[in-house]
């Protein structure tokens, strides 16, 4: 029995989600009694299966064909490595570039795929926790089949620590290049601007619950009164109120402050990404389920257009009218 | 030259949004608390494609939507914003099978997109209800199609059938990519402002065409419905928090919040 694990890396770096899918991996062949093997695509294979050979990793299967990662590449070298090994279970990490090529390569196996997994028990037959809902209900999806495939959250696991001894081997598959549609031209930072919220101590942080873009001042107005750094979920910078360089998640800023105070942001997986190392959090929302309080320090249940003009007037400003 | 058409196909789905306070009957959220929506990512992905044909002659935008009777409003609502017309596909064996797994879902749309012979699709990122983020790649791999996840801008060339686009990785950094077509792209919010329907574009959606396809009129057998994929339990996640939560009125609980950032040091005064 075979459990194979994809692992990420970009522009010369392991992702953490490749130590964690170690972590994931090695549960799941415990509880098949099966053997963890990794799959390590493009870039410095070498180098990089050096690092991944950690505790509970039996064998590496690298394969040296580019230097960024290239869906139609990965799914190729993927889908002849599963044809090649017969993995029992196909492991994926839930991450951009692993919805990029997963439904992919599950399709191209026809194995069955479930993605987004937070858990999961191998014991009998395979079940899986994922969240349904943005984050409000937990779900719990049988598969019944002999072999699947599965993308699992990342940061839901710890990463896998240890040296191991696997046997680190090359993968001899060829490419097909006409089936290579698709090129990767470049890559681009998004800039940083004005502000860098990743170096303030306090951040008044805004989300959806502020409606209108004339009700921004309200939240402005309370950054100002606590000498704050305003910044914001996703939304508020998709609807082009505030820049980029405001948003906190996944494809935002990483922030890491003193305080975090989520004004009307429900707190999806993606957002918790990018303020969840915060020291002290605080959230005002008026959903007292909103995952958001799940990670919560403190908070108050209520409509923040009631409770954020009597905070300005405690530190003695005035909200706007 | 006759200017070469291009059709665009734009997955669709009506997606159920919770309300704060809720119970789960069975295996989903009781209808009582379910609100009826567009799909945010699918809001997107529509106004990207209108904007296409917009932008130049011979452009068909057509939807397609796995979904009940009760999805027509929303089908009505992309029609209003500018798509030509509208597929939408049921059967009783679909509202029998339970959880549509991305799999199953793309299975159903393959056959519409081999009806319909689209040059690109465009899905969203993702479904904000059940949020696979998987029908659009799988999909794509179900019909052949070139495909990319996550785009936030595209650049579309129609005589040559290439989508520049960029992708948008994880921290900030997006991903310059040519994608052959066809192809499907599954679009990410932010990547345009989607307009709002006017009362002229809710008025002409009334009049467009909206066929509605079974299984059988697809050439699918009910099996296709048949998935080793299936819910079997849907609860309330016991709650990790232990947040203090303020009591009272606004103004107490601000007053506590403001002492507590005081004595925290975080302001001054
Ligand atoms: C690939 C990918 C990447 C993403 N990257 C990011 C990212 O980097 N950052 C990010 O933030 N999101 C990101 N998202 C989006 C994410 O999934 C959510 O859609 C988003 O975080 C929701 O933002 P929100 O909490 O402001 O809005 P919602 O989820 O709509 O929440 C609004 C909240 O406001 C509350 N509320 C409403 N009215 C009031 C009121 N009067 N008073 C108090 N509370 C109120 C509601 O109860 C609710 O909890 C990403 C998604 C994908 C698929
Ligand atoms: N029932 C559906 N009908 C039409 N399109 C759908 C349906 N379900 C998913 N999609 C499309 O696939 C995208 C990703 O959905 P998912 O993989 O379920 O998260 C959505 O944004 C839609 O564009």
């Amino acid at each position: 029995m075979t459990v194979l694990a994809v692992t990420e890396h970009r522009r010369g770096k392991l992702r953490t989600p490749s130590f964690e899918i170690i972590t994931a991996g090695r549960d799941l062949a415990d509880a098949l009694d099966a053997e963890l093997h990794l799959a390590v695509i493009g870039g410095d294979v070498n180098g990089f299966a050096d690092r991944l050979n950690r505790d509970g990793v039996d064998a590496i299967h690298t394969v040296a064909e580019g230097e960024e990662f290239n869906h139609d590449v990965y799914t190729q070298a993927i889908t002849a490595m599963a044809e090649a090994h017969d993995p029992d279970a196909l492991l994926m990490p839930n991450t951009v570039n692993g919805l990029d090529y997963a439904p992919a390569v599950a399709g191209a196996l026809d194995l069955p795929l479930v993605t987004d997994a937070v858990d999961f028990d191998a014991e009998g037959t395979l079940e899986v926790t994922r969240e349904q809902y943005g984050g409000k209900v937990e779900t719990t999806v049988d598969v019944e089949a002999d072999a699947f495939a599965l993308t699992i959250r990342p940061a839901e696991w710890p990463v896998a620590e240890g040296t191991g001894d696997a046997e680190i081997a090359p993968f001899d598959v060829t490419i097909d290049e006409s089936a290579v549609r698709s090129s990767v031209e470049g890559f681009e930072e998004v800039g940083s601007g004005d502000v860098d919220i990743t170096e303030a101590d306090v951040l008044v942080s805004v989300g959806r619950g502020i409606e209108e873009e004339e009700n921004l001042p309200l939240v402005e107005g309370l950054a100002d009164a606590l000498g704050a750094t305003l910044s914001s979920s996703r939304p508020i910078v998709d609807n082009g109120w505030l820049a980029k360089n405001r948003q906190v998640g996944q494809s935002g800023k990483v922030v890491t402050p003193d305080v975090y105070i989520a004004v009307g942001i429900s707190g999806a997986v993606q957002h918790v990404a990018g303020m969840k190392g915060s020291d002290t959090i605080i959230a005002i929302n008026t959903d007292p389920n909103a995952p958001i309080m799940d990670i919560a320090d403190y908070a108050i249940v209520d409509d923040l257009f009631d409770v954020v003009p009597e905070l300005i007037k405690q530190f003695g400003g005035q909200a706007p009218s | 030259m006759e200017p070469m058409s291009t059709k665009i196909l734009v997955t669709v789905k009506e997606v159920a949004e919770v309300d704060d306070e809720f119970e789960i009957s069975g295996l989903d959220v009781d209808d009582r608390y379910l609100e009826y929506d567009l799909n945010e990512w699918d809001d997107y992905a529509v106004e990207e494609a209108v904007q296409l044909s917009e932008a130049s002659d011979d452009v068909e935008v057509v939807t397609v939507t796995l979904g009940p009777e009760r999805s027509e409003e929303t089908i009505r609502m992309a029609l209003a914003k500018g798509a030509d017309r509208a597929v939408r596909v049921w059967d009783d064996a679909l509202a029998n099978a339970g959880l549509l797994d991305a799999t199953t879902k793309a299975d159903l749309l393959a056959a519409v997109v081999e009806a319909e012979e689209p040059d690109l699709v465009l899905t969203g990122v993702q479904a904000a209800d059940d949020s696979f983020g998987a029908t659009g790649v799988a999909l794509a791999e179900r019909v052949g199609f070139e495909w990319a996840a996550v785009v936030n801008d595209l650049d579309y060339d129609a005589d040559a059938n290439v989508s520049s686009v960029r992708r948008e990785l994880e921290g900030g950094v997006e991903e310059l990519t040519d994608v052959e077509g066809p192809a499907v792209l599954t679009i990410q919010t932010g990547i345009n402002e989607p307009r709002y329907a006017s009362l002229r574009g809710i008025r002409q959606a009334q009049r467009k065409p909206l066929d509605v396809h079974t299984l059988d009129d697809l050439g699918l057998d009910a099996s296709v419905a048949d998935s080793p994929v299936t819910l079997t339990s849907m609860y309330e996640p016991e709650s990790e928090s232990d947040a203090v939560v303020w009591e009272g009125s606004p103004d107490e609980t601000a007053d506590e919040l403001a002492t507590f950032l005081r004595e925290q040091g975080v302001v001054e005064g």
